[in-house]
């Protein structure tokens, strides 16, 4: 950490943990706000436990928020935090490992009392005697602090001490020199039906920030400036990925020309997709909480078969409910965005983490051979055109789509830049108003699955004069629709499915190198929201000479056509995942190259040098611990030379 | 049911150029049939109209009549015509359904859409047995029903899909069987219902579960058993010789003698669709000491769930339309320009 306001970090690693009735992802989201604000780059990972209220003191009801921001592109939540805030003696335990050797620890002592520290199972206090020798402490009480500011507003002990995390956001508003103003606002608008707490909070915050602008502490607490990042200009705004994919459905369904129809069912993490929609009925968005998983995707195949844009949403479990449905949307070539927020492990496994382990269930996970576009966001603000592309194929091609994003897109936050709703092309959706072909006898006809250019198939609404025909899951003779199980209609039919989607490839831009060259001896093949660390750690390793490279893909599902020849201009495929392995083998499957795996299924994305290492032992070469200690913050956030000009 | 502009079809109009593939001699041919014969009675228009199905025998229905059709997964038509309803209340949609796909794989499902109570008409086809899958017993079949999967007879006992109905709260609740010459009028009393109206059509299985409805249903002599209701009018039954009437003293209904037609006399209560009291009590009438009651037992409608969500939409859209780059911007937002990046 900087220890002097002149000497300006490029990029500064702060964790919020505390109590899960702490506040902290308030602070969190707060801090980031103002951060943004201030014209920093940013990236944040949110971890809370999956309790809602956890037993208070706890270790596993530690609720923490570690953001990234700084002076340069920032696309990682970063490794280790420079500052930890720990708001009692859980948090600290449970977030220590993480800190920077050298990094601050700031700690409410009001709060490390006998009963507290028995529950993190320490047995001292931490904060006497030499066990945090590594790190500079910051240790007063908080708490105390805290009911001294508010008093005059007259709250309860426990409702005082509520306000806590504004203090210490307060404190942290002035260690980076970020304006209070809104929080200010925020507060007020916050507490508009109870003025005194805003009074209350915003006291609180006050007092923090003039403890770190007045009191004398020597020692570790200094103030930092962090410049603003350099950025494109334009209008900007901070952006979770569930917001994100949101607002990219309402556009896409715009973009389409038509109302959107969401069946979604509560699930973690992806339920905030049904809350954001749930308020934008003026954009013709018509939300429906359906009684299960399965109602929700079957409501919103039959607002799909009723002329509507179709959207469900869940996470895995709900995902591997949904399957059978999936499979008739498949069959009947209806339009049908599936949302799946990935979380972790099997059955409820980890609902509150983060994995990339759905991939084999997209673009597998269904009886027979049902073949399904599947699309990957990469980070929240590439959430919102994902949203939109899979809207397209969805449309265009009469076919549902998966839309993958994770625990960690969900719910992580990042500046993003407002993008003009004209600068994107229109795919409206075509009717069919009339017969579309002619029988033996010259009489027009209608053949609900006479198949176009890109072999999809008509939408045909109810309600359309003339145009009465039934649909349904049985196989379905090619061109009338009518039931039929004959073996050559059936090969013909499966045939027909596969070469439609396999052909939405046509319609995707080649897949291109993000960072590095277009062949040579490493790349790293990503997908998802791997991207920043994979990102970071390829320009680090360049940065030091080495010959790797960084492909990251949208479209996991059909791939894009040049990405095996892509691949093969590498001696060496590594694909970094958070799952068993499960690209990897589906690039080893598609193109006969020998990718590698590099996995983690911790719940927790990868660190950047967690992939470093990897790319130094792939390539043969010493890793950086090895040769010289750690890369320096700073030097991770420089843009390559490479990044600009690949 | 929807307010639609009359059309003018006949039988013929509403029949497909598919051939019709139940067992010769099913249940199914005979409901098909009174359907075909309603719909150009209720002005229906085919273009208009749209049959929903899950999976069973029952389920093949919509391949059969001429209208929109979607034949779906097994269970969850309730699901699809929601999502139906929900993105055009225009349409005049009817679902067809079994014992097993409604009661069984689907009861979840059915229960939700008679709670948000949806425009629809339901017809479950109550056979008692699972037919499409060869014979094993359903949810609706009696204790001891013999069948490949309970070769010394089920266990279980049945459930009873009109008080299912009812206690998923239903607001119209009404009951036929297939060969009846009653049903397109309880067909027609389910059009005219606005929301969720349930039918439960007792429906034999020549194949797997024969005659089991012989009791009420036989073609012959069976008349005496069934107890067909109507709004206003006393619950009389075996050709006004018996009727139904309170005993007070158990709270619940009795059958009395009814001599020379005094039926005021012998205490017959006069039957009310919106007493839904008397609809629990009726639709639980163990058959047997009582007669199987038929015909419009609850008709009590309230808003249906599709056409509030309508009207909420259309206020949303009136009060304003959706600004999408209002959107895209909204909350706290700063300007970079060219040259400085001093946030504002």
């Amino acid at each position: 950490m900087a220890s002097d306001k002149t000497t300006a970090p490029e990029a500064v690693v702060v964790r919020f943990a505390g109590d899960s009735g702490d506040g902290m992802q308030l602070t969190g989201g707060q801090f980031t706000l103002s951060t943004a604000l201030a014209g920093n780059d940013l990236a944040t990972f949110p971890d809370f436990p999956a309790e809602i209220r956890a037993p208070q003191g706890t270790l596993f009801g530690v609720s923490a928020f570690q953001i990234n921001f700084g002076s340069t592109a920032i696309e990682t939540a970063g490794d280790a935090p420079d500052v930890l805030v720990a708001m009692n003696p859980a948090a600290l335990k449970v977030n220590l490992a993480a800190l920077k050797p050298g990094g601050l620890i700031i700690a409410d002592t009001g709060e490390f009392t006998k009963r507290n520290l028995d529950k993190a199972k320490y047995d001292a206090n931490p904060l006497e005697g030499d066990g945090l020798a590594k790190w500079d402490v910051l240790a007063f009480d908080i708490s105390e602090l805290t009911l001294e500011a508010v008093k005059p507003f007259g709250l309860g002990k426990k409702e005082a001490l509520r306000c806590k995390n504004m203090w210490t956001l307060g404190l942290a508003l002035w260690m980076f020199d970020r304006p209070r103003e809104p929080i200010h606002d925020w507060l007020k608008q916050k507490f508009a039906k109870a003025p005194e707490l805003a009074d209350a909070n915003i006291a609180a915050l006050d007092a923090g920030h003039a403890y770190g602008e007045t009191a004398e502490i020597s020692g570790p607490l200094k103030q930092v400036h962090v410049d603003p990042v350099a950025s494109e200009p334009g209008l900007y705004r901070t952006i979770t990925g569930a917001e994100s994919i949101s607002l990219g459905l309402v556009a896409g369904a715009q973009l389409a020309e038509l109302p959107m129809f969401f069946g979604g069912y509560p699930i973690t993490p992806a339920s905030a997709i049904l809350h954001h929609l749930a308020r934008l009925k003026e954009f013709d968005v018509q939300t429906f909480q359906a009684e299960d998983e399965i109602a929700a995707i079957c409501s919103a195949i039959g607002a799909s078969y009723a002329g509507q844009l179709g959207v469900t949403s869940s996470s895995g479990p709900g995902i591997a409910l949904k399957g059978e449905a999936m499979g008739l949307a498949i069959m009947t070539e209806l339009p049908l965005v599936i949302v799946n927020s990935q979380r972790g492990g099997p059955s409820t496994g980890l609902p509150t983490k983060t994995e990339q382990s759905d991939l084999y269930q997209a673009i597998y996970g269904r009886n027979g051979d049902a073949p399904m576009p599947v699309i990957a966001a990469r980070s929240p603000a590439d959430a919102f055109e994902c949203a939109i592309e899979a809207c397209r194929i969805a449309v265009e091609y009469m076919t549902p789509v998966m839309l993958l994003t994770d625990g960690y897109i969900a719910n992580a936050a990042e500046p993003w830049k407002v993008p003009n709703p004209a600068d994107y092309r229109p795919f409206p959706a075509k009717f069919l108003t009339e017969k579309n072909a002619k029988n033996a006898e010259g009489e027009d006809e209608l053949l609900p699955f006479a198949r176009d250019e890109k072999g999809a198939r008509p939408w045909i609404k109810p309600g359309t004069p003339g145009l009465m025909h039934r649909i349904g899951g049985i196989e379905k003779a090619q061109g009338t629709g009518h039931i039929d199980y004959s073996p050559d209609n059936h090969q013909a039919m499966t045939d027909a499915r596969k070469s439609k989607v396999d052909g939405v490839a046509n319609s995707i831009p080649d897949q291109d190198v993000c960072l590095g060259n277009e062949s040579g001896k490493l790349v790293l093949v990503g997908w998802g929201s791997t991207y920043g660390p994979i990102h970071q750690a390829v320009r680090r390793a360049r940065k030091r000479g080495l010959d790797v490279s960084h492909v990251h893909v949208r479209n996991v599902w059909p791939l894009p056509k040049n990405l095996g020849d892509l691949l093969k201009g590498f001696d060496k495929v590594l694909v970094p995942e958070m799952n068993a392995g499960q690209f990897k083998t589906v690039l080893r499957d598609q193109y006969l190259v020998d990718a590698q795996p590099l996995t983690k299924t911790s719940g927790q994305p990868f660190a950047i040098a967690e992939i470093e290492d990897a790319i130094c032992d792939a390539l043969g070469e010493p890793r950086p611990s090895q040769i010289g200690g750690e890369v320096d913050v700073n030097e991770t956030q420089l843009p390559s030379p490479e990044a600009a000009n690949p | 049911m929807n307010d639609m502009t009359p059309v003018q079809t006949t039988l013929k109009d509403w029949e497909t150029d598919q051939e019709v593939r139940w067992c010769p001699g099913c249940g199914d041919y005979a409901i098909l049939k009174a359907v075909q014969r309603t719909l150009p009675q209720l002005n229906a228009d085919p273009a208009k109209t749209v049959f929903v199905s899950g999976i069973g025998c029952s389920s093949r229905f919509p391949y059969y009549v001429e209208s929109y059709g979607f034949h779906t997964i097994h269970g969850r038509a309730p699901a699809f015509v929601t999502g139906i309803k929900l993105a055009n209340p225009e349409l005049d949609v009817w679902m067809v359904t079994g014992d097993g796909d409604g009661m069984s794989i689907g009861g979840n499902h059915t229960m939700h859409i008679l709670r948000r109570n949806i425009d629809v008409q339901i017809l479950l086809f109550n056979n008692e047995i699972y037919g499409l899958t060869k014979g094993q017993y359903s949810p609706t079949s009696r204790q001891g029903t013999k069948s490949p999967s309970a070769p010394g007879g089920s266990i279980d006992r049945p459930a009873q899909p009109c008080a299912f109905a009812l206690g998923s709260g239903a607001r119209f609740v009404a009951r036929g069987f297939d060969v009846s010459k009653n049903l397109p009028d309880v067909l027609k009393a389910a059009h005219a219902h606005r929301g969720a109206a349930f039918v439960e059509i007792f429906q034999n299985c020549i194949v797997y579960n024969k005659d089991v409805f012989n009791d009420f249903a036989a073609p012959k002599g069976a008349e005496d058993q069934q107890l067909w209701l109507e709004d206003g009018q006393p619950m009389l039954f075996a050709k006004g010789t018996k009727g139904l009437a309170r005993d007070v003293e158990n709270m619940t209904l009795k059958v009395v003698d009814v001599v020379d037609g005094d039926w005021e006399g012998a205490g017959v209560m006069v039957h009310d669709v919106k007493n839904r009291t008397l609809a629990h009590m009726l639709v639980e009438l163990p058959f047997g000491p009582f007669p199987m009651a038929l015909g419009v037992i609850y008709d009590d409608p309230r808003p249906a769930y599709d056409a509030v969500v309508a009207e909420e939409m259309s206020k949303a859209r009136t009060a304003k339309a959706g600004n999408l780059g209002a959107l895209l911007s909204k909350g706290q937002t700063w300007t970079v320009d060219g040259t400085a990046q001093d946030p504002i």
